[in-house]
């Protein structure tokens, strides 16, 4: 294990319906710094996140977050590593019972936090960090979906994770909400110095939050490097993602 | 060797059970191990318990009305009308009061429970809870299981309190039936270990209602078509799981406790 990664996955595979969805996927996650994994929609992006915070288990293969290996731990074994781990999920997935104030606050008091004081402090400053603020007695129901993964985020901040997973934080999103969010994982990275994996189809996101860039390309990582190093390909692939071009119907 | 494998129908049925079995155990060690979250108990307890007392009441009252009635007319005809309070207290103890009371809730709660986890499951809430480091099952299923074992009890003795005050209420004031006859009867016949009988069959229910529905919840799939689906089979599986199971424990419990004998 090299101290300078975070996570570091080898020969990841899996299968759904019996589709092989990663056939053998190899990366690494360089501590505090933010890398884009990009990739056509249903290409396994979210499948390979997933894998990284233990939500799926991988059919074989090695995921390593900070040396420890984690895709054979139980449920209850992968507790101290996902309190480490924040994730802020497609649509959000707030608890739609909850407020947002205590869809925020759910994390602290879970990890045992009892005094309302501190519980309201830390809130209030999540919402800051994610503009929210005033927002707390809403439902998630009553919120847009900007708002929404806004409120997801803040409540994936809150316990200072080391490390932030980020499953497509711009989809479905209008471009300006969409700056704003790319302006927060921005301002997360800086701020908190966190390390951050965002899966995403988005160049403009892309561009505006990546230190390192991977591309997963039939279940395989087909490309890994710098921002400039992606622009700067002339690998056929690459041009077509990142110019946007199909040749299907050609 | 080959024989049960090779229908699906019966792979998929021991899947289920294994599966339903497996979050049935986990459960129980978590309970056992004081991961409890009295809050969420209580909340459960209010919503299950509290919310499921109108039907209950109403189910027990009417049932006890009506079996008194149709007893006594059939008891009129052999002069026996004094019986009538044993038969139905006896009756409503040992069979009716805990399975309608069960078959009520399920349809009540084990509906309620199924869609709300199924929904949690579609839109990626228990994946949150998971990522967020909080066990689902700790969280979701231990505060249904315990508000619902002692729910459960509750509502069975509340059916039967209601049950026999409705049948007091036709057999002495609209069938003329006399009330000490009535009361002394159903007192001398009706024994402990039929209240026994009641509530072991009211913590069976309690138990199949609660793990059905959760296991329902916890494995949707394929989004509003799929909670749909998964709340109509929670509500059938755990009604007939029901019916089912009293036959069992009916035989089961008379071995243990044999009618007529104090």
């Amino acid at each position: 294990m090299d101290s300078h990664n975070l996570i570091e996955v080898r020969n990841l595979r899996q299968t759904l319906s019996g589709q092989e969805i990663l056939k053998g996927v190899d990366l690494n996650v360089p501590k505090g710094q933010t890398l884009v994994l990009l990739g056509q929609s249903g290409g396994g992006k979210s499948v390979f996140l997933k894998h990284l915070i233990g939500l799926m288990r991988p059919l074989s293969g090695s995921i390593k977050i900070e040396g420890l290996e984690i895709s054979r731990l139980s449920e209850r074994e992968l507790e101290p590593v996902r309190r480490k781990i924040g994730m802020l999920f497609q649509d959000g997935a707030l608890f739609d019972s909850m407020t947002v104030f205590d869809n925020v606050a759910f994390p602290l008091r879970e990890r045992g936090e009892r005094s309302e004081k501190v519980i309201r402090d830390k809130v209030a400053r999540s919402l800051e960090l994610v503009s929210l603020q005033g927002q707390e007695n809403k439902m998630p129901v009553n919120l847009s979906g900007g708002m929404r993964k806004r409120a997801s985020l803040a409540r994936a901040v809150i316990s200072e994770p080391s490390c932030i997973l980020y499953d497509e934080p711009t989809a479905g999103l209008d471009p300006i909400v969409s700056d704003t969010i790319n302006r927060l994982i921005r301002r997360l990275q800086s701020q908190l110095k966190v390390t951050s994996i965002v899966v995403t189809h988005d160049m403009t996101s892309t561009n505006h939050v990546a230190d390192q860039v991977a591309l997963l390309r039939e279940g395989r990582i087909h490309f890994t490097g710098t921002l400039s190093a992606l622009h700067s390909s002339t690998d056929p692939v690459l041009r077509d993602f990142i110019e946007g071009r199909s040749h299907e119907i050609d | 060797m080959k024989f049960p494998y090779s229908f699906p129908l019966t792979r998929s049925f021991c899947t289920y059970l294994g599966q339903t079995a497996f979050l049935a155990g986990e459960t129980f060690s978590s309970i056992f191990a004081g991961r409890i979250r009295w809050k969420l108990v209580v909340n459960q307890i209010v919503e299950m318990g509290f919310g499921s007392q109108a039907v209950v009441i109403i189910t027990g009252a009417f049932t006890g009305a009506v079996f008194t009635a149709q007893t006594f007319f059939q008891f009129n005809t052999l002069n026996m009308s004094s019986a009538v309070g044993p038969v139905v207290s006896v009756a409503l103890c040992r069979e009716l009061g805990p399975v309608l009371t069960g078959l009520m809730v399920a349809g009540r709660v084990g509906a309620a429970m199924s869609a709300e986890i199924g929904t949690m499951k579609v839109t990626e809430q228990i994946d949150a809870l998971r990522a967020l480091a909080v066990n689902p099952v700790d969280y979701l299923v231990v505060p249904r299981a315990v508000a619902m074992l002692i729910s459960m009890p509750l509502l069975v003795g509340e059916c039967l309190f209601f049950g026999i005050l409705a049948s007091y209420f036709v057999a002495v004031s609209l069938l003329n039936v006399g009330s000490i006859y009535f009361l002394h009867n159903m007192w001398n016949f009706t024994h402990g270990k039929d209240i026994i009988m009641a509530m072991s069959k009211a913590i069976i229910f309690a138990i199949l209602i609660v793990f059905i529905g959760c296991q329902q919840g916890l494995t949707t799939r394929n989004g509003a078509v799929g909670v749909g689906r998964a709340t109509t089979e929670a509500v059938v599986i755990s009604s007939l799981s029901i019916l089912i199971g009293n036959f069992f424990l009916t035989i089961a419990l008379n071995i243990i406790f044999p009618a007529g004998v104090r």
